[in-house]
């Protein structure tokens, strides 16, 4: 049986509506992309929309109560929620320096989360998040 | 200075209010508060309740911030007798007494058709009966000097130069905290729930705790009538009257230094255009009666019909530049149109001091004169307390000062450094000032009252998080329970990952249950 | 605090005075950029005045990627971009001050900065560059009716509360505006578990990018519903609902349409505003259309000596820009220190049709040997496909740039040539929109 999806392409600014027309998974045809460009990235999304995440992560001691984080590769679009669930029962210690790995394997992924600043230390004690 | 700080810092927990009292004040608007710093001045025990977690949080806190000159007064009424003589007062005692900002900028009454001529003449008869000082008549030209943004059409004027603005919250507060100097106590979040007649006077329930009181004053504003009924007088209502205002930026190029009204109508006062005490321009009120005691919403309606009638006189004004809106409730009695000061004869011992709409702010200093002389009636005279002190100041106003005289500051103290407020200069100093006060600031439109941090043009939104850190920290608590103005106005739901935690924990059960 | 008073008898010797050659007000990416150029440049007496704990400036709490594409060739988040920045100033020994308020920026640059350290510091500066940013609009700018509860934010500073101090402003939002800060608003409470109920838009279309549309509304069935606004909030103690309604085409809301969504939360992203409050003061005009000063091609105000650049003078879309647009401020500050560019008799005014919103800058004035070309910004007033962006003197075309798609949220770039600028028919540079087949 097959079916219409709609995808709006991000490439550029003009936002193209591509139509694609697939069938047990399969692009049968594709229209509506301005560009070639345009209908890689509507395969792809098709195929496997993928995502990079960015949020926080709790973080003692440091000059901040969270320090922002991010996956270092887009992660499948169907895991963002997971992944966030996984971070919020993760902790680390600051001193934390921008590159730092703070989660190596996020929701089986394979993909790393990493740390997006450096945050130093309080000075005088920790900053706790109440 | 007096007075002792923990009975109104601490308002939860193991904290128990005193359990009796020679008078006890409902109410902690600015007649409230007004009544118990003037019986501060007396050998009497005072405690004054109030239902919110602050002062000012009623029909103080939005009102035009005028002191009427009273040439409006009517003679007859109660409240034209108090407005003449709270003018007074300002002038004579309270501007020397509180450093509370008062600025005698005058008033115009403007009539913009020659029709309205014989109105200005009639005020100014009024006025010179009320004795009010100092009044004429000002024709177009001398007018259009004094205020270069007048309409046009400005045909002449009432001048009134003993009319005052004032910062009522600072009013307020500043009546409060001299009180609790001089040794009355203010209690918060003690709203009465009932009151009992008792052989030598009241027992009062209130939220924190009973209370015996030889004498109650109800100062409850638009709840005057509710606590009223309590003793069994119920023979009034309240009925709220709503007005709405719009304030603008201080960097703003329509300069205005004086109260313009326009001439009153049989209908309508009309709308006022004011400068505030801190150079902000406000115009407004509209007047519409309505049922919710709690309803300060501002309309569509009510705010078009203040830009307008605003127009009339200074039709320059537009939307432009407009930084708050907001509504006020007034606490009107129908009925008679007038305040109702007066030992209730059925029930020896309370005083009602109710239906206080305008010129309520004007009149606060005289009605608590009056308010001490009912309690004379009932007590006989009352012996003067030596130690009372009438002098009383609030944070210093980095903001006002100049660079020199911040430097000194700082030097002293150095968080006097640390700027919170952009837009109105406020710094971490005044904040925690404002939160150690004799009748401490807990909540954010506590401290925006009494130092201004988000009073400003961006209405908080940079300030807005490091003020509700400094209350955590101050008071102790999590920034979750921070509030706004009253109970259930709590601005941060949670602690971020929370609801994922949570979440995770109850789909985990779920998993479990499979 | 009854002493408070006579804490003010003032010591006239307690303020600091120093004396510098540049001093940055503001130490976010407009300011970091125009510090590290001026140095570049030569002038190694820099220092940054900030008012936060830290530098970065509003990119610390943009934690979302989408940063650097222009300006790094890769996509960086809001910290990744500062950060550059801040260790390039620091390795550069650029004075920074931090904590430090700006109370005032004289006509003739004398700066008034305060901190709990040093108290006030009167510093006189042969140049300033403002970098203050900009503020964002308000409820009551917006002049949206109803109650006043707990519940209202603008989205940055729930950006700033959900990053950077951990707390949630609610759970379950209304948003206004679909700029971009309001939808990666929408996506950071959704992914923070709060609802989302609506991101409501009072023009026809989203003022935000579509990949922001796509990934931050449709990944998670947040519905955008434009030409729609709120015309009432309500709720005495917290936010309990908002009304909203549909708008015609002058916005005016149409009868009939009113419903209510229920929602604790109403989050405004609904414009930004140079914060020139300072600059005002300062004796620098503003322009009607930005809001920011008025500028020639160095980023000078009218005020000698005082530069502006990045979201104080005009708000950018991209921070890219804003990194571009300092380091022209820095670096014409730091040329200018060194003498080394030389004031046209005439100013070249520049000046463009109804179809462009506005141009920075507004005129050139300096004839620099090194500059090889004039970036001229522009925003057009509604969107517009297919044009060219002309340049003309004298009704000869010097130059023009084809746009695909020209969209108000997309600042425009046209390169000018500084040999073009050499022989110009008459001292006025004028810009055009065409369509393509007019062109």
């Amino acid at each position: 049986m097959t079916e219409t999806v709609s995808i709006t392409c991000i490439r550029c600014p003009i936002g193209c509506d591509i139509e694609l027309e697939v069938e047990d998974g399969e692009i049968l045809s594709l229209e509506g992309a301005d560009c070639i460009q345009g209908e890689e990235y509507a395969r792809e999304e098709f195929r496997n929309p993928t995502r990079v995440l960015p949020t926080t992560v709790r973080v003692t001691g440091g000059v901040l109560p969270y320090v922002p984080v991010k996956t270092a590769e887009p992660i499948p679009k169907g895991k963002l929620e997971a992944a966030v669930e996984e971070l919020a029962t993760v902790e680390v210690e600051a001193p934390v320096e921008l590159g730092d790995v703070i989660v190596e394997n996020i929701c089986d992924t394979g993909v790393a989360i990493v740390a997006t600043r450096d945050l130093p230390a309080a000075e005088e004690g920790p900053v706790a998040a109440d | 200075m007096g007075g002792d700080n923990r009975s109104a810092r601490v308002s939860l927990g193991e904290y128990i209010m005193q359990s009796e009292t020679d008078v006890l004040v409902v109410g902690g608007g600015v007649t409230g508060t007004a009544i118990a710093r003037e019986l501060s001045r007396y050998r009497l025990d005072v405690v004054l309740v109030e239902k919110s977690p602050d002062v000012c949080t009623g029909t103080s806190k939005s009102n035009t911030a005028l002191i009427h000159a009273g040439f409006n007064a009517d003679p007859d009424k109660q409240k034209g007798r108090l407005n003449v003589r709270g003018n007074e007062l300002y002038h004579e005692r309270i501007q020397h007494e509180l450093d509370v900002p008062i600025e005698w900028r005058g008033a115009l009454v403007v009539a913009t058709d020659e029709s309205e001529r014989p109105k200005l003449e009639e005020l100014l008869e009024k006025g010179q009966r009320n004795d009010v000082d100092g009044l004429e008549i000002l024709e177009r030209e001398a007018l259009l000097e004094k205020e270069p943004h007048l309409t046009d059409d400005a045909v002449a004027a009432l001048w009134a130069p003993t009319a005052g603005i004032v910062n009522p919250f600072e009013l307020t507060v500043g009546f409060a905290n001299n009180a609790v100097e001089n040794g009355a106590s203010v209690e918060l979040e003690a709203e009465v729930t009932d009151i009992t007649k008792t052989d030598d006077g009241f027992t009062v329930e209130t939220a924190k705790g009973e209370i015996d009181a030889e004498i109650v004053i109800n100062a409850a504003g638009l709840y005057a009538d509710e606590v009223s009924k309590m003793v069994g007088v119920d023979d009034f209502e309240i009925t709220p009257r709503r007005g709405e205002y719009y304030l603008y930026d201080k960097q703003f190029d329509i300069d205005i230094d004086t109260t313009i009204f326009p001439v009153p109508t049989e209908v309508t006062k009309g709308i006022v255009v004011t400068p505030t005490d801190e150079g902000n321009l406000l115009i407004g009120p509209n007047a519409q009666e309505i049922d919710d005691k709690r309803d300060k919403a501002t309309t569509r309606q009510g705010l078009d019909k203040v830009l307008n009638g605003a127009q009339k006189t200074v039709p320059d004004l537009t939307k432009k530049d407009v930084i708050k809106e907001f509504a006020g409730l007034r606490p009107a009695i129908k009925e008679t149109g007038d305040f109702r000061i007066q030992i209730e004869e059925e029930v020896p011992g309370f005083i009602n001091a109710a239906g206080i709409q305008s010129p309520g702010l004007a009149s606060a200093p005289a009605t608590a004169e009056l308010v001490v002389d009912l309690v004379e009636e009932l007590r006989g005279d009352l012996e003067e307390d030596p130690a009372f002190d009438p002098n009383y100041s609030g944070p210093p106003k980095v903001r006002h000062m100049s660079h020199e005289e911040r430097a000194g500051l700082i030097e002293e103290d150095a968080r006097y450094g640390q700027i919170i407020c952009r837009c109105e200069t406020v710094t971490e100093g005044e904040i925690r000032d404002a939160i150690n006060q004799p009748v401490p600031a807990q909540t954010v439109n506590a401290i925006k009252r009494r130092v201004r941090p988000g009073a400003g043009r961006c209405q908080g939104g940079f300030c807005g998080p490091r003020v509700i850190e400094i209350l955590s920290e101050e008071l102790d608590i999590p920034m979750t329970e921070v509030k706004l103005e009253e109970e259930g106005s709590e601005l941060l739901t949670d602690e971020i990952k929370q609801p994922l935690l949570e979440k995770s924990h109850e789909s985990s059960e779920v998993n479990a249950d499979d | 605090m009854t002493e408070s008073r006579q804490a003010v008898t003032s010591d006239v010797d307690a303020m600091r005075r120093e004396e510098h050659d540049l001093v940055v007000v503001g130490g976010g990416p407009a300011g970091l950029g125009a510090a590290q150029a001026a140095y570049d440049e030569g002038v190694d007496d820099i220092v940054i005045l900030e008012r936060d704990f830290e530098l970065g400036g509003i990119l610390q709490q943009c934690v979302h990627p989408g940063f650097g594409l222009e300006y790094f060739e890769e996509e960086l988040t809001g910290p990744e971009y500062a950060q550059e920045f801040i260790e390039n100033v620091a390795e550069r020994g650029v004075d920074i001050r931090l904590d430090t308020m700006v109370l005032e920026v004289t006509h003739d640059r004398t700066v008034y900065a305060v901190n709990d350290e040093d108290g006030v510091t009167e510093i006189d500066a042969e140049k300033v560059i403002l970098a203050m940013g900009c503020r964002e609009r308000t409820r009551d700018a917006l002049d949206i009716p109803g109650s006043r509860p707990a519940g209202i934010f603008t989205a940055g500073t729930a950006q700033r509360l959900i990053n950077m101090e951990g707390k949630l402003p609610g759970e379950k939002a209304v948003i206004l505006g679909s700029g971009d800060v309001g939808l990666i608003m929408a996506r950071h409470m959704h992914l923070e578990g709060a609802e989302v109920e609506a991101v409501l838009e009072i023009m026809p279309y989203t003022g935000g990018i579509t990949r922001n549309v796509v990934q931050c509304l449709e990944d998670f069935d947040i519905p955008l519903r434009t030409q729609q606004t709120i015309t009432e909030i309500h709720g005495n103690d917290r936010v309990e609902g908002v009304t909203v309604q549909e708008v015609d085409d002058d916005f005016e809301p149409i009868p009939g349409t009113e419903y209510e969504i229920e929602c604790d939360t109403v989050l405004l992203s609904v414009g930004l505003i140079p914060e020139n409050e300072l600059s005002v003061d300062a004796g620098v005009e503003l322009h009607s259309v930005t809001g920011g000063p008025i500028v020639d091609e160095t980023r000078e105000t009218n005020v000698e000596d005082i530069y502006a650049c990045g979201n104080v003078l005009h708000v950018h879309d991209v921070v890219d820009w804003v990194t571009e647009e300092s380091m022209i401020a820095g670096r014409s500050a730091a040329r200018s220190l060194q003498d080394r560019v030389e004031t046209r008799k005439e100013p070249i005014e520049i000046e463009s049709t109804a179809k462009l919103r506005y141009v920075v800058p507004d005129r050139i004035s300096t004839i620099d040997p090194d500059r090889e070309e004039i970036p001229l910004y522009m925003r057009v007033h509604a969107p517009m496909e297919d044009v060219f962006v002309t340049l003309s003197s004298g009704g000869e075309e010097l130059t023009r740039t084809f746009e695909r798609r020209a969209e108000p949220g997309e600042m425009v770039t046209l390169n000018v040539d500084s040999d073009t600028l050499a022989e110009l028919p008459e001292p006025r540079l004028e810009l055009d929109v065409v369509q393509r087949e007019e062109a």
